[in-house]
């Protein structure tokens, strides 16, 4: 009876709150569809071992067999994502789509973009109420002849898929599933938006191809930057730093343990026989105690034991970090830039769950730093002279933050998120960047930051800002500061060759305008090129020309070891650092 | 130099001009950095010449050289502010500041920088080579606006014409910013004293009312702090005809300070004492103990601002304030906390000025030196 309330209630509970899942408005509907099926998919090519190649097509359908509006104009969507998985047996895929909460990811410790398994059900489940319309699948198992296709609705009282329509047909792909969802939606561009979405998706997945057909029918790919999977993470037990005095009771109550020492060895990760044994010593308990008679007085004795004892970090092999290789590689193929730099932080634990923060900086305008240079504008075609009161447009330009969550970009709530605080609470200062008062740091650069964790704490079930636990907070700003320290040293290089650059530049534009002006003083009676020569010569020996040459091309020194993994475009247009031949490719370079 | 020095030629001018790129083309051949001595024109390089009473420039240069970025654009302008100020002496004209602001300013080759932003920057420059080159603004054809004008019983002589300042209407004859002899002269003069007034309101006022008819005087304005021509125009009222100089400003820390500057010299152009300041100039008014004696209400009165406060603290310090009677002045002012204009007289009469404040003044002599 308890299981059918619970069930019950879960559809009808997202019919009435949906905003809680993403759906608020008809804009955020549309990408919360996409985000769950692209997750679900990716999801699914990397657990069968195969490189994702996914479509995302996303269509104005017809109302009433009217001729379709524009995209801006529309109001109703065809979401239909593609991909190359193992494909879903035909006895579940009713389940997959339409029922919420099946699944296998809700009760295991592992990573994994979803985690909930509510997700792509509830995209079905918001088309099905918007449209009416039922959703659609085709899927093709590995090695079978045909595609099964499904149509069908969800039972939003019983929790259970109806299925309307139900054929085998020819499929041109070998396996693979692919589904479709009709619904009320609002397609805008820039951010916030699908395409953000996909360009910040290829970023954390550089192992993925991506093809975007986009309402208004332009294609876009985005290239595979590596080759490798992640290597595929594996089922944890829970670690007992962290966990709630709650929980421990719970878990000892429902042990298959006899004894003390086995439930803690036994139902923990990082527990050995040996530290069970501390850990029972120090709570004055006997080891061989049932552990269901662990209770009160004796269950505190038992978790203040834990908090004492020193534990090793939980296996991290349940974590799959994306790589500081494969984020410098993702962020090189997606985002222009002169400068990047990614670092994977060691596992930390959080709630006695494992995660990993990675960080990384591009920074630039990927042209080689030149635009950090005065003679920018002289580069272009026809600079007009300016005007009194005129001045340069100086932008003051802020740092992007782009946040993912188990290699999920998340674009909401930015400022809620732990992301977000951790990087306006770094002093970017220290690293030669300017940040006004609780704000971010300024400069033309975008700030990736990737939590990996069997749970990511969410501050709402819609996924979309990270929650700030101290010890996240901390890894962040850990991670940040590691990126940061080294971007300092390529900041400050610029900034010396750059101010060298200008210092030389200042005097061989004023030193036409001196020699002319003696020129005319003299009234004729100079030799005007031989003082300008004279002059120059002047300034080669006072500004050091080989110094500055060196400096902005960053030739070797001491900071080199500091940079050697860094990626950095140079004035001259080549590449340095370490980049894969597919990310070349997809950048031309 | 003092106003009798004759004044230099052109062709002298010219060449002094010319020096400066001499001094360029010299350090070029040896491969040196280019350098220009100039006289550092700051309050740090004056001093109060307690025997002549007037402020006079010190010693203090600073050395304006190219290869140093800080200082490479100020060189280069100025060898283009030298190269303009050379083309008014072969072509024999005058012009004026904003003038050559505008010729010299251009788009530098190969950049999107200008030689000069605003006229600020080219303006001190040119006083710049005033102090460096020792040559007068007149002597560099450079006209300062015409912001003064006179009006009483004097005759001028201005370029062969011949002009009455008792008949010039209410509004006075403009006083030129070049009043070196050769270019105004003048020819008669039988007023007993000369009022220098801060505002055109109450030049106007004054003007109208015939004050000048009356008490036999010349009134001169500079509409603030007065320009050159009207500060050397006073000078030379006061040199070649005997005329004491009284001067009538807002009481407020500015106008305490424009009455130094007639009767000491400025700090800026200490240079110039010598043929601008006026040591004997008396101030008339507005004193802070005249709200008092006239009954001006105290609404009429202005709150001083911090900035009021700061300059009148910076005022009691300096040198030509150390009298005895200017310490009470200044700190009474300080103690009330007001300022009041000229203008607020008008709060008893609109003629009050002419019929009442003045008159009382002078009878009574009641004025600082």
């Amino acid at each position: 009876m308890a299981a059918k309330q619970r069930e019950i209630s879960v559809s009808e509970f997202f019919a009435k709150n949906r905003h809680l899942l993403g759906f608020d408005n008809p804009r955020k509907a549309l990408l919360t569809t996409v985000k769950e099926a692209v997750d679900n998919a990716l999801d699914a090519c990397e657990e069968a071992g195969i490189l994702p190649e996914l479509t995302v097509k996303i269509e104005v359908a017809a109302i009433d067999g009217q001729p379709a509006t524009t995209p801006a104009q529309a109001d109703r969507f065809i979401v239909t994502v593609t991909d190359n998985g193992p494909g879903i047996p035909r006895k579940n895929i009713g389940n997959v789509f339409g029922k919420l909460l099946f699944g296998s990811k809700f009760h295991r410790l592992r990573m994994s973009r979803g985690q909930q398994g509510i997700g792509i059900s509830a995209a079905a489940m918001y088309g099905q109420l918007t449209t009416g319309k039922p959703t659609r699948v085709v899927s093709r198992v590995k090695g079978q002849s045909k595609a099964h296709t499904m149509e069908f609705s969800i039972d939003t009282k019983k929790n259970q898929p109806v299925v309307h329509d139900c054929e085998d047909i020819v499929w041109d792909r070998s396996h693979g599933t692919q589904v479709s969802i009709e619904l009320s939606g609002k397609y805008l561009k820039g951010k916030l938006s699908v395409d953000e979405y996909l360009e910040l998706t290829a970023v954390a997945n550089p192992h993925a191809q991506v093809t975007y057909i986009a309402p208004d029918g332009s294609t876009r790919v985005y290239p595979r930057g590596i080759e490798q999977l992640p290597h595929p993470p594996r089922e944890i037990k829970p670690h007992p730093l962290g966990i709630e005095l709650g929980m421990l009771l719970k878990m000892a109550h429902d042990t298959k343990s006899h004894w003390l020492s086995g439930f803690l060895a036994g139902d923990f990760s990082r527990v050995s026989a040996n530290l069970a044994q501390q850990v029972c010593e120090k709570a004055e308990l006997s080891p061989k105690m049932r552990p269901r008679d662990c209770v009160g007085q004796d269950a505190e004795k038992l978790y203040r034991a834990i908090q004492q004892t020193r534990f090793m970090n939980p296996p991290t092999d349940c974590l799959s970090p994306i790589g500081e290789e494969a984020i410098k590689n993702g962020l090189f193929k997606s985002i222009k830039a002169d400068f990047y730099v990614a670092t994977t932080r060691p596992p930390a634990v959080y709630r006695g769950n494992p995660f990993v923060i990675e960080a990384a900086i591009a920074f630039g305008k990927g042209d080689g730093g030149a635009s950090l240079s005065e003679n920018a504008e002289a580069q272009d075609e026809e600079v007009q002279a300016k005007a009194e009161g005129e001045e340069d447009e100086k932008e003051t330009e802020q740092a992007r933050v782009i946040r993912f969550a188990n290699r999920v970009p998340l674009l909401y709530q930015q400022t809620a998120c732990a992301t977000y605080k951790a990087t306006l609470a770094t002093t970017w200062k220290n690293y030669g960047l300017k940040q006004s008062r609780g704000s971010l740091p300024e400069g033309p650069m975008t700030i990736f930051v990737h939590m990996a964790s069997v749970w990511v704490p969410f501050t709402s079930e819609a996924k979309e800002a990270i929650a700030e636990y101290d010890e996240i907070i901390k890894e962040i700003k850990l991670a940040l500061q590691e990126c940061g320290r080294k971007l300092g040293i390529w900041v400050r290089k610029r900034q010396h060759a750059k101010s060298e650059y200008e210092r030389r530049n200042a005097f061989q534009r004023y030193i036409a305008e001196v020699a002319e002006a003696c020129g005319r003083l003299k009234g004729g009676k100079l030799d005007v090129e031989r003082l300008r020569k004279q002059l120059a010569r002047t300034a080669e020996e006072i500004t050091g020309g080989d110094d500055t040459d060196r400096l902005l091309n960053l030739k070797k020194d001491d900071d080199e070891q500091e940079l050697a993994d860094a990626i950095i475009r140079t004035p001259d247009g080549s590449i340095q650092g370490d980049v894969s031949q597919l990310a070349r490719q997809a950048v031309g370079a | 130099m003092t106003a009798l020095k004759a004044r230099k030629s052109n062709r002298e001018v010219a060449d002094t001009l010319e020096g400066l790129a001499d001094l360029v083309v010299k350090a070029a051949k040896k491969g040196e950095d280019p350098k220009i001595e100039i006289p550092v024109r700051a309050l740090s390089n004056v001093e109060f010449n307690q025997r002549k009473r007037i402020i006079e420039m010190g010693d203090n240069t600073t050395e304006r050289t190219f290869f140093n970025l800080g200082m490479a654009k100020k060189f280069m302008q100025t060898l283009l502010v030298a190269d303009a100020l050379k083309v008014l002496q072969q072509d024999d004209i005058s012009s004026s500041l904003r003038e050559i602001y505008y010729r010299t300013k251009h788009t530098i080759a190969e950049s999107s920088e200008n030689t000069f932003d605003d006229q600020n920057e080219s303006d001190p420059i040119i006083e710049d080579l005033e102090v460096t080159l020792t040559l007068l603004r007149e002597e560099l054809h450079v006209r300062a606006a015409e912001a003064g004008s006179i009006v009483g019983p004097v005759t001028l002589v201005e370029g062969g014409d011949v002009i009455d300042c008792s008949r010039q209407g209410k509004a006075g004859k403009t006083v030129p910013s070049i009043v070196e002899p050769g270019e105004v002269d003048i020819k008669k003069c039988s007023a007993d004293f000369v009022l220098l007034i801060e505002k055109g309101t109450q030049f106007n006022r004054l003007s109208e009312d015939k004050f000048w008819r009356k008490h036999n005087c010349v009134l001169l304005t500079g509409n603030g702090q007065p320009p050159r021509g009207v500060r050397r125009l006073a000078r030379r009222l006061h040199d070649e005809h005997r005329l004491p100089i009284l001067v009538l400003v807002d009481n407020d820390p500015w106008g305490y300070y424009i009455y130094s500057v007639v009767k000491q010299g400025s700090i800026n152009l200490a240079f110039e004492s010598q043929r601008m300041a006026i040591p004997t100039a008396q101030f008339i008014g507005l004193s802070s103990f005249d709200p008092d004696k006239h009954d001006l209400p105290r609404n009429v009165g202005i709150k001083l601002s911090d900035n009021d406060r700061r300059r009148a603290k910076e005022l009691l310090n300096y040198p030509w304030f150390q009298k005895k009677e200017w310490q009470r002045e200044i700190k009474n002012m300080l103690d009330s906390d007001l300022k009041y204009e000229l203008d607020a007289l008008a709060n008893k009469d609109f003629r009050y000025l002419t019929t009442d404040y003045l008159p009382r003044k002078l009878k009574e002599k009641d004025w600082l030196d």
